[in-house]
């Protein structure tokens, strides 16, 4: 028996399959919420990628989910762009949320034109991040944006109805709302497995 | 002070070839009364069909008939003239017209701004290429020796030391004299402007008009030429008239790309942008249809003014062929360059976001994008506003719980089952602007989790009208 061997030395020679993935590095952009922020892989929102949300119903926190990374985003002077959004956003409402206002703009489509508005929003880069509400958006238009989103280096989030989590999806990151629980489930996670524990969500305070 | 004199050998030509794609077909610019047409120009490959200046058109069409025509217009070459005009006004203060077909312009006081004469002569030649006029250019230390020396030279630039030799070797009929001068000067055996000089003054006086000394003297620099410098227009207005009646919009793109690169060389001459410019479609029997195309900023780049106008011209929907386009600026604000950081953090190809809303106005429409501002009013509906103007971020009325989404139109909703958190909250505004509300607010959550604001008017009991969503 010869001489002592580090044993970090022989892990980072990556001759020892140890079994369980290592982590990748956390390079997503952090989405305000502690206990989401563990459960992604990425330890955030994946950069650089679309995001989807479904939902059960309206009304189930799904704007609380993303008002802490708009506010930061819009606070670092960044635009965070609407793209057709299907009410009326309250401005007291994400005024308060610490969003800045001047920094918030919403583009006013329809159908395919939105479709084209956020794949425009997204490709030319100069937004932090793009929410669009696509309907009946088919794979081949969600690659669209996924792609989009790489090309340009923004984060875009997409809502869509909770029927569509059957369907397959481009998206990095696919999250379900239950609103009847109050929870939020993690379908799809690029660069790890999904976590099958649901996180508590309260969208109420 | 240098003077360089940039000569259009084929200004009408270019003029009529530079609105028409394929500017290698041949072509012939047509002059006189309708009895008698007389082909007055043409450019080169309609001379290879063996075409001369002064035929007859019938006398032409009997050669050949593989050409197209024009009318030669003096107003348009005026036109023309001064658009060359506003173009050299970029490169220097002195610009004058002085002479027809001809720009003249002092470029020593550029130098520092454009560099050496070298660099700055193939900055004018790459501009005026794509602008697509042929053209000769001579620097020489007066504007009338320049004039003269283009006529024989492309390239040459002169100084006081060379201006002599340089203008002794050239011949007489080129040098700019009357034509009656001219012709007695080369009768008398004389060839070059070196025979005219050794010749006596005094006789010279006696057998030609004054004006023939003058034009020696100016020429050599012992005269000064006054010249009277060019003023730019105040306002942009460019047409060209299509030579058959488009009915599609690809047609319109070409000259429309001429267009707005004129315009987006006579902003910069001016250093002005543009913010509200009209395009007219001309028809035949109908009124001009009118693109009015306004933007939020000032802009003066070529390729973007045209995907502006291009955007927006994709919607228009003819209704007739057009025969001309017309491109009219009159506001003209000041450019003011948009700010950028040195080192940017996004260090992928960006654009910027004015460009962006741009090209989503220009597709979508002029409302399509806005900015969302709060009002200082307690009622929901009057809470916000909608504007593309940043506006002074006003502090909302009060702190309370407010949801995120608003819905157009209060409906009546049914909430069987539902809990109600919060409420009731009075909102009692507005009875002095006839947009008077009495309201009591509930925040309710509903039986599938859904959070929701819904409201009844204070003293009736009927269905509670839902509001918004808490989202």
């Amino acid at each position: 028996m010869g001489a002592v061997v580090a044993l970090d030395a022989l892990l980072d020679q990556r001759r020892i399959w140890k079994g369980r993935h290592t982590s990748t590095p956390r390079s997503g952009y952090p989405t305000g919420n502690a206990g989401l922020d563990a459960m992604l892989p990425s330890g955030g929102w994946p950069l650089a990628a679309l995001s989807e949300i479904l939902l059960q119903a309206e009304g189930t926190g799904e704007l609380r989910l993303l008002w802490p990374t708009l506010a930061r985003l819009t606070q670092a002077g960044e635009t965070v762009v609407l793209v057709a959004p299907p009410h009326v956003p309250f401005a007291p409402a994400w005024h308060a949320a610490g969003i800045d206002l001047r920094h918030l703009m919403i583009v006013n489509a329809q159908g395919a034109e939105a479709l084209w508005a956020a794949e425009q929003c997204l490709r030319t880069g100069c937004n932090g991040a793009v929410l669009c509400w696509p309907q009946r958006a088919d794979d081949r238009s969600m690659r669209r944006l996924q792609v989009a989103a790489e090309t340009g280096q923004t984060l875009a989030f997409a809502y869509r109805p909770a029927e569509e989590a059957v369907n397959p999806s481009p998206a990095a990151l696919r999250l379900l709302l239950e609103s009847a629980t109050s929870q939020l489930r993690v379908l799809k996670c690029r660069g790890g497995i999904a976590p099958a524990a649901p996180l508590p969500f309260v969208a109420w305070h | 002070m240098r003077w360089a004199c940039i000569l259009f050998p084929q200004l009408a030509l270019d003029a009529v070839l530079r609105t028409r794609a394929d500017s290698d077909a041949p072509l012939v610019l047509l002059s006189g009364p309708t009895q008698r047409r007389v082909l007055q120009t043409m450019n080169s490959a309609a001379r290879e069909l063996g075409l001369r200046p002064g035929q007859s058109l019938t006398a032409a069409q009997a050669i050949t008939n593989t050409f197209a025509m024009a009318e030669y217009d003096p107003a348009e070459i005026e036109r023309w003239h001064q658009f060359l005009a506003a173009w050299a006004y970029r490169f220097s203060s002195h610009v004058s017209l002085h002479y027809p077909r001809a720009v003249l312009m002092e470029v020593q006081s550029s130098y520092s701004l454009f560099g050496p004469w070298p660099r700055f002569e193939s900055l004018l030649r790459k501009e005026l290429t794509e602008l697509g006029f042929q053209h000769r250019i001579v620097v020489a230390p007066n504007a009338a020796a320049a004039r003269a020396l283009v006529n024989c030279h492309d390239g040459l630039a002169v100084d006081e030391a060379q201006l002599q030799k340089m203008l002794a070797q050239h011949p007489v009929d080129r040098l700019g004299l009357e034509r009656s001068a001219a012709i007695a000067f080369s009768r008398m055996g004389i060839r070059n402007l070196e025979q005219i000089l050794r010749l006596p003054r005094d006789s010279i006086a006696r057998r030609f008009s004054k004006e023939v000394l003058m034009h020696i003297d100016t020429l050599l620099g012992a005269r000064q030429l006054a010249l009277a410098c060019y003023a730019p227009p105040d306002y942009f207005d460019s047409r060209i008239e299509l030579n058959f009646e488009v009915e599609s919009h690809q047609a319109l793109l070409f000259p429309l790309r001429r267009l707005t690169a004129d315009l987006a060389a006579y902003l910069a001459g001016r250093d002005s942008g543009v913010q509200r410019f009209t395009l007219h479609m001309e028809h035949r029997d109908r009124e001009d249809t009118l693109l009015p195309i306004g933007l939020l900023n000032t802009e003066r780049e070529a390729t973007m003014l045209f995907e502006l106008v291009r955007g927006r011209l994709e919607q228009v929907q003819l209704p007739e062929p057009v025969l001309a386009l017309r491109l009219i600026a009159r506001d003209l604000p000041v450019f003011v360059p948009e700010r950028r950081e040195l080192f940017s953090e996004r260090a992928h190809q960006s654009l910027p976001w004015e460009q962006l809303r741009e090209r989503l106005r220009a597709r979508l429409g002029d409302d399509a994008v806005t900015g969302l501002h709060i009002q200082a009013d307690h009622r929901p509906e009057r809470a916000w506003q909608t504007s593309n103007e940043i506006a002074q971020v006003a502090s909302p009325t009060n702190q309370r719980l407010r949801p995120a989404w608003l819905l157009d139109e209060p409906v009546i909703s049914e909430f069987a089952g539902s809990q109600i958190l919060a409420g009731p909250e009075r909102i009692e505004s507005g009875w002095w602007d006839g947009g008077d509300i009495r309201r009591d607010y509930y925040l309710l959550r509903t039986q599938s989790g859904q959070l929701a604001w819904a409201y009844r008017p204070v003293g009736d009991s009927g269905p509670l009208m839902l509001h918004g969503w808490f989202a």
